[in-house]
């Protein structure tokens, strides 16, 4: 059975081409282009400062070999993969890269990020790790003025507060759209796969021209409300809901988001960075520009955080809006901090949200597909019988 | 596509990594045939084999190959459970009163917790390494020539406790090695050994909350020395069935006599 998808759905998968093509005619037009690892690093200056941010994160297998030639084999896979990347050049979006925006979140990335500078010019924003504290906003908030003039003496171009204020405008626009569409996405009927919709928020991390995305993404949006009122769903009626949480996933590390739809449950909703963590928060569109950066960015609820009350209270109100039946905490093998938050999102789970949990720590390798296939088939017979 | 016959008799099929069982059912719930042959590098084959002369008018697969199983069409009307379903199926049937139930097979081990007629109330499995299952039993008893039938009772001879704190089938194995070269004797370093799997398998029971009675099936329940090493650290009987690895087939032909009978 092949899923229904939306008519518009073939531009995001074709869109990181699409967005190559258009890096390099902006690249032509003297535009430089800044390659970002992080969902903390402030998108709005980088476009105020007339550069265009592209996301580097490496989400394949294939890579890591190589970076495995510099950085020790039990890291995350994510960071070998970006580096394993950087250094074989094998990534035509780090290619394009200018320059690099790195920021302090993990100690692996952290330390990466010295070895990356070797071969890039490189900015590190330094991250305070408490997210409620008055002395780290001002910290923050002086870091991202310090990116400010980074990005000014990079770009030639002075970044002014009106510049800011629109950028953060059009950037809401987008995040608006995005929430909108992970929400028609999956209510009842569901109108497009958790896979289909990561390829959609993934494009998000892949854009030239922000107006431009946000049309298609409204194109998708009246695209997917058709969809929905003739009744059309990706799946069974009973397939049981899930939201994935944990580590960034995204297309080439997206094997459980594959083998929990490939079990015939549907991923409702994907908690992580690639998803509603990257756009539910908006950033305040009056005051000063700086401060509003600074305050949305920070409130980033990541692992890295501590404490990280803002993962648990997000988590927890997904799950109601989404009527989710099972919650899956996909971490990738030596990611510290989500993995030993997955003990606390497991209580929270099960204790208080009384929904079934499954903590699956992987890599971006196939070698355990099948231990995982029974692993997550045995969790939904389990959902199914809750 | 082998021969469907209509007495109502139920198989379920159990394809593991090192070998495949069968139970068959009769319309009642009497198991009327039981079965087991090697999985081999030509699992379907097998699976054919086995199937051989039996009238099974529906099938239940589980296990490994149960997806390999189920789109070669091999028996029809087939479907599909996950080891753990079919392992809690199968020991609620043989004991009602078990609340937990340990599998450790060839390549995993789970641990699953019963609630009322075998409904899988939580699990755990171990990850992609062979930590804690039969391979890294199997790997042992090869590096230190004895037959793996014989590894329990051969680690049951020991007169002293040494320990192995590897749990990596690789490093465990240099740590026997190294054990040996300093004149440890083989017998202790398979309680040693033993010992490691047995701790592995501690931590996995207290995750999912260990209640009483356990039973322990899956392949390794054949050996002794863990039966007996599980029990000391429990300080209580465990129950184990008289054919382990049967548990499987059995739960799986239960499934299937459930969806026959509409039940
Ligand atoms: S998980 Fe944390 S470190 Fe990773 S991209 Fe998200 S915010 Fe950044
Ligand atoms: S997955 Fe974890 S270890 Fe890897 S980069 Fe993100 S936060 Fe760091």
């Amino acid at each position: 059975m092949t899923t229904p998808k939306p008519p518009c759905f073939p531009r995001f998968e074709n869109w990181a081409e699409k967005s190559l093509l258009d890096l390099d005619t902006a690249r032509r037009q003297g535009t430089k282009i800044a390659g970002v690892f992080c969902t903390y690093a402030p998108l709005e200056l980088v476009r105020a400062a007339g550069a265009v941010p592209v996301s580097l994160c490496g989400k394949k297998q294939e890579p890591i070999s190589a970076a495995e030639k510099h950085l020790p084999a039990n890291l995350c896979p994510l960071i070998k993969s970006s580096y394993g990347y950087a250094v074989t050049d094998a990534c035509p979006f780090f290619a394009a890269s200018d320059f690099i925006l790195g920021e302090t979140t993990c100690d692996g990335k952290k330390k990466m990020f010295e070895l990356l500078q070797e071969i890039k010019p490189l900015h590190l924003l330094h991250l305070p790790y408490l997210q409620d504290d008055a002395t780290a906003l001002a910290f923050w908030v002086d870091q991202i003025q310090r990116m400010q003039t980074f990005l000014e003496q990079t770009t030639g171009q002075r970044i002014t507060r009106d510049r800011i204020q629109r950028e953060i405008h059009d950037a809401n626009r987008v995040r608006r759209l995005l929430k909108k569409i992970a929400y028609l996405a999956s209510d009842h009927p569901v109108p497009l796969s958790g896979l289909d919709a990561m390829r959609v928020f993934e494009s998000s991390s892949f854009v030239v021209n922000l107006p431009e995305f946000a049309g298609l993404l409204e194109t998708l949006v009246q695209e997917l409300t058709e969809m929905k009122a003739r009744g059309v769903s990706v799946c069974t009626d009973d397939a049981p809901r899930i939201l994935l949480t944990g580590c960034p996933v995204g297309k080439g590390s997206d094997k459980v988001l594959k083998l929990i739809e490939d079990s015939g449950a549907v991923v409702v909703c994907l908690e992580n960075c690639t998803g509603f963590k990257n756009f539910d928060l908006l950033v305040e569109e009056t005051g000063d520009p700086f401060e509003a950066l600074a305050r949305r960015y920070l409130r980033t609820p990541c692992s890295c955080m501590t404490p990280n009350q803002g993962r648990f209270d997000l988590i927890s109100r997904l799950t109601q809006d989404f009527k989710v039946q099972g919650i899956v905490d996909q971490t990738w093998q030596c990611c510290h901090t989500y993995n030993v938050e997955a003990h606390g999102i497991k209580k929270l789970a099960e204790q208080t949200l009384k929904v079934p949990f499954l903590h699956i720590e992987t890599d971006y390798s196939e070698s355990d597909t099948e231990q995982l296939r029974t692993r997550i088939e045995a969790f939904l017979e389990v959902v199914e019988m809750n | 596509m082998l021969h469907i016959d209509h007495t109502g008799v139920v198989a379920g099929i159990d394809i593991g990594s090192r070998s495949i069982e069968l139970v068959v059912l009769s319309p009642t719930g009497e198991i009327t045939r039981q079965a087991r042959l090697p999985t081999t590098f030509a699992p379907l084959r097998q699976c054919r084999e086995i199937l051989m002369g039996v009238g099974a008018r529906r099938i239940t697969a589980t296990g490994y190959g149960r997806k390999l199983f189920v789109e070669n069409d091999i028996l029809n009307p087939c479907d599909a459970i996950t080891e753990i379903q079919a392992y809690a199926l199968g020991a609620a049937r043989l004991y009602p009163e078990a609340r937990t139930i340990l599998d450790i097979g060839g390549q995993d081990t789970k641990v699953v917790s019963l609630g009322p007629e075998g409904r899988v109330l939580k699990f755990e499995m171990n990850d992609r390494c062979a930590a804690g299952t039969g391979k890294f039993l199997e790997i042992m008893a090869t590096s230190l020539q004895v037959p793996i039938e014989e590894f329990g009772d051969f680690a049951l001879a020991a007169d002293k406790q040494v320990q192995i704190s590897s749990m990596c089938a690789v490093f465990a194995e240099s740590e026997a090695t190294s054990l040996m070269g300093r004149g440890e004797q083989p017998q202790n370093i398979a309680l040693g050994l033993h010992l490691a799997i047995v701790e592995r398998t501690m931590a996995m029971l207290n995750r999912v909350g260990l209640e009483h009675p356990l039973c322990f099936a899956g392949g390794v329940a054949h050996n002794r020395c863990v039966i007996r090493l599980l029990e000391e650290r429990l300080k209580t009987r465990i129950i184990v069935p008289t054919e382990p690895d049967m548990v499987g087939a059995l739960g799986a032909a239960r499934y299937c006599l459930r969806k026959e009978t509409g039940q």
